[in-house]
């Protein structure tokens, strides 16, 4: 069993497999046709960092007593979730062509293993603003058995405008619990328009801060700048801490890029085509080969 | 026929929080969650007992269920407290998510259910949990009718490792007269007076109410079966088929809406195996007011004198 990140990738290799999260996360949506697409893309580098990095897990044995607790609470991110999962080996890298049809363990939001759901996911999200809630308790439980393990949970930027986020940041304050790294995609985009349009945030830090956590801010598409954010992080102690990373909604792909627009949508045979050649294939190889001169539509049965 | 009788009055929320006072001796891993009413709910007396193991969490009953859903996934054995409105109604939405639809087993214990929560009025007046919880996909419903029940409903409860359980319990004192004797076990509804004519299934309050009316009716050499339906969800359906085949009418009572509790449950399944004439003894779709709980009942229709009626009412359509 791992004593600490079964991969502990280097900074090359924790760029390519981002690199290759993303190729995935195009291919699956263009498989799919349907699916969230911006925020995904936008969180290729902090998931490489999280799962070839910092986490503590065993693929193999996801009831591993030791491992870190990891909750998406912002669900229909799942994309990157899902291209993560298969590349960090809890499930076969095949099976990524099949979100959201019928049978499948890759649900359109995510459900947890001992459903319907994939290995690694701890408990259902989708529905927003509960995954606070549930990092909370998870850290308290943990504490109370004087346990090391670590608890993170990643929230939407839009996300936050859910009440019951800030019930369970207020919790989290109230008990100090440091066992609890939240991350923030800060991406300014949500599903209408930006986030200053739909419901302004700002001032994001000082709300963290008033609610008694230690606040990091970082560029969450820069690796070596995530991972310093969330060893300080994991290093306060008295308090938890918050990583609000900026991010840009479909990173990566120049036409997608901090456009609200591809908050929720999948792209199309041709987009995908040339968000591709944008992004540059990679050692770890692509789950499937498409042909184009056949059609993708031969895939997508 | 078989006389009940009462052994004096206690408040079914006393049940839950003298339970939750063994359960902390007997499982390190049971914890409690206050919002904010632990004096009313009476998860006070843990919350003093065993200050490690009760987490408070504000007035925040949303939170409340997340938070239980993560201690639950470390191995604790959690207990989320509330007033039924706010254990149900409020973070409905979490519930299904975080802890139904992810099979967490984690017992939502919801005090002052229905419209006998009296003086505070319709706002506090839950008429439409059972309802709610009883929709949910792998949810376990019950109903205690007094004391005693209340205490083994939420000590078995801990048994179910797999999805959430709700426990409707009440605030007034109310008569005692379930006994050790009497088999408690989820799933499995108790009859307490056997009859031939009718059958009145009651849960919570209602069952005392139907134990009184089934006596008037005696004495109108009426025989009326009354079987405590404790457990909503899973509904004891071979005891329901029995009693519709033997007795050929029913009356269900409850302190909840008619629509979608107890009756609901009952005519669900008959329809589809047994068509039997059947009675709603419940609130008919109004909500409540402020008032005594007596007087509530007696105003609302979920009285002893309400059960009597329905069942002559039901005795004309019985075929």
């Amino acid at each position: 069993m791992p004593a600490s990140n079964p991969h502990n990738s280097e900074m090359r290799d924790l760029q390519e497999m981002a690199r290759q999260i993303r190729r995935d996360i195009i291919k699956m949506l263009m498989i799919s046709q349907s699916g969230h697409s911006g925020g995904p893309l936008g969180l290729a580098d902090i998931f490489s960092c999280l799962y070839f990095r910092i986490l503590k897990y065993d693929p193999s044995n996801v009831t591993w007593p030791e491992r870190d607790y990891f909750f998406l609470s912002a669900g229909h991110l799942a994309p990157v979730w899902y291209a993560t999962l298969a590349r960090a080996g809890f499930y076969p890298l095949s099976e990524m062509s099949t979100l959201r049809k019928i049978n499948t363990r890759l649900q359109g939001h995510p459900a947890p293993w001992y459903t319907h759901g994939l290995p690694g996911i701890e408990i259902a999200s989708g529905s927003l603003g509960q995954g606070m809630s549930i990092a909370v308790g998870a850290a308290l439980g943990l504490r109370m058995d004087r346990k090391p393990n670590h608890v993170y949970v990643l929230h939407g930027d839009g996300e936050l405008d859910e009440g019951q986020v800030w019930e369970g940041i207020m919790t989290a304050g109230h008990y100090s619990v440091d066992n609890l790294t939240a991350i923030v995609d800060r991406n300014f985009c949500q599903i209408d328009n930006r986030t200053d349009k739909v419901m302004e945030l700002e001032p994001l830090a000082d709300k963290w801060r008033a609610f008694r956590w230690n606040v990091i801010e970082c560029d969450g598409n820069d690796i070596s700048d995530f991972l310093v954010a969330v060893e300080e992080a994991k290093a306060i102690k008295g308090k938890p801490s918050v990583v609000i990373a900026k991010t840009f909604m479909g990173k990566g792909v120049s036409f997608m890029e901090d456009d609200y627009r591809w908050h929720g949508v999948p792209p199309g045979i041709e987009q995908g085509k040339q968000a591709l050649s944008e992004l540059e294939p990679t050692k770890f190889g692509d789950f499937v080969e498409f042909e184009w001169e056949k059609q993708v539509a031969e895939v997508v049965k | 026929m078989t006389t009940i009788e009462s052994k004096g009055e206690k408040a079914t929320r006393q049940g839950f929080s003298d339970a939750l006072l063994e359960l902390g001796k007997e499982n390190p891993d049971v914890v409690v969650l206050g919002g904010d009413v632990s004096g009313s709910v009476k998860v006070d007396a843990f919350a003093k007992a065993y200050p490690d193991r009760f987490f408070s969490v504000g007035v925040a009953e949303a939170d409340m269920m997340g938070v239980a859903a993560g201690l639950s996934l470390v191995g604790k054995i959690p207990i989320a407290s509330a007033y039924g409105e706010f254990a149900a109604g409020r973070p409905f939405d979490q519930i299904r998510q975080s802890l139904a639809y992810s099979e967490m087993p984690v017992k939502i214990c919801a005090s002052h259910c229905g419209i006998t929560v009296g003086p505070d009025g319709a706002t506090h007046q839950s008429l439409e949990d059972v309802a709610l919880m009883r929709v949910l996909p792998r949810m376990t419903v019950i109903c205690p009718c007094d004391y005693l029940e209340t205490k083994r409903a939420v000590k078995s409860s801990i048994s179910i490792t797999k999805g959430p359980v709700y426990i409707r319990f009440f605030r007034d004192n109310t008569p005692m007269f379930t006994d050790e004797s009497m088999s408690f076990e989820i799933g499995k509804a108790n009859t307490l007076i056997d009859g031939t004519d009718v059958t009145i299934i009651a849960a919570g309050l209602q069952v005392w109410e139907a134990i009184q009316a089934a006596e008037v009716l005696a004495a109108e050499r009426i025989s009326a079966r009354v079987i405590n339906m404790h457990t909503i969800k899973p509904l004891d359906k071979k005891t329901i088929l029995k009693a519709a085949q033997e007795t050929r009418a029913l009356v269900t009572a409850e302190d909840h809406q008619i629509h979608g509790g107890l009756g609901s449950a009952v005519a669900e399944y008959l329809a589809q195996e047994h068509p039997t004439p059947q009675e709603f003894v419940a609130v008919n779709d109004t909500f409540g007011e402020s008032g005594k709980g007596a007087e509530l009942m007696k105003k609302y229709g979920i009285a002893r004198e309400d059960i009597v009626k329905a069942v002559k009412k039901v005795l004309r359509r019985k075929k």
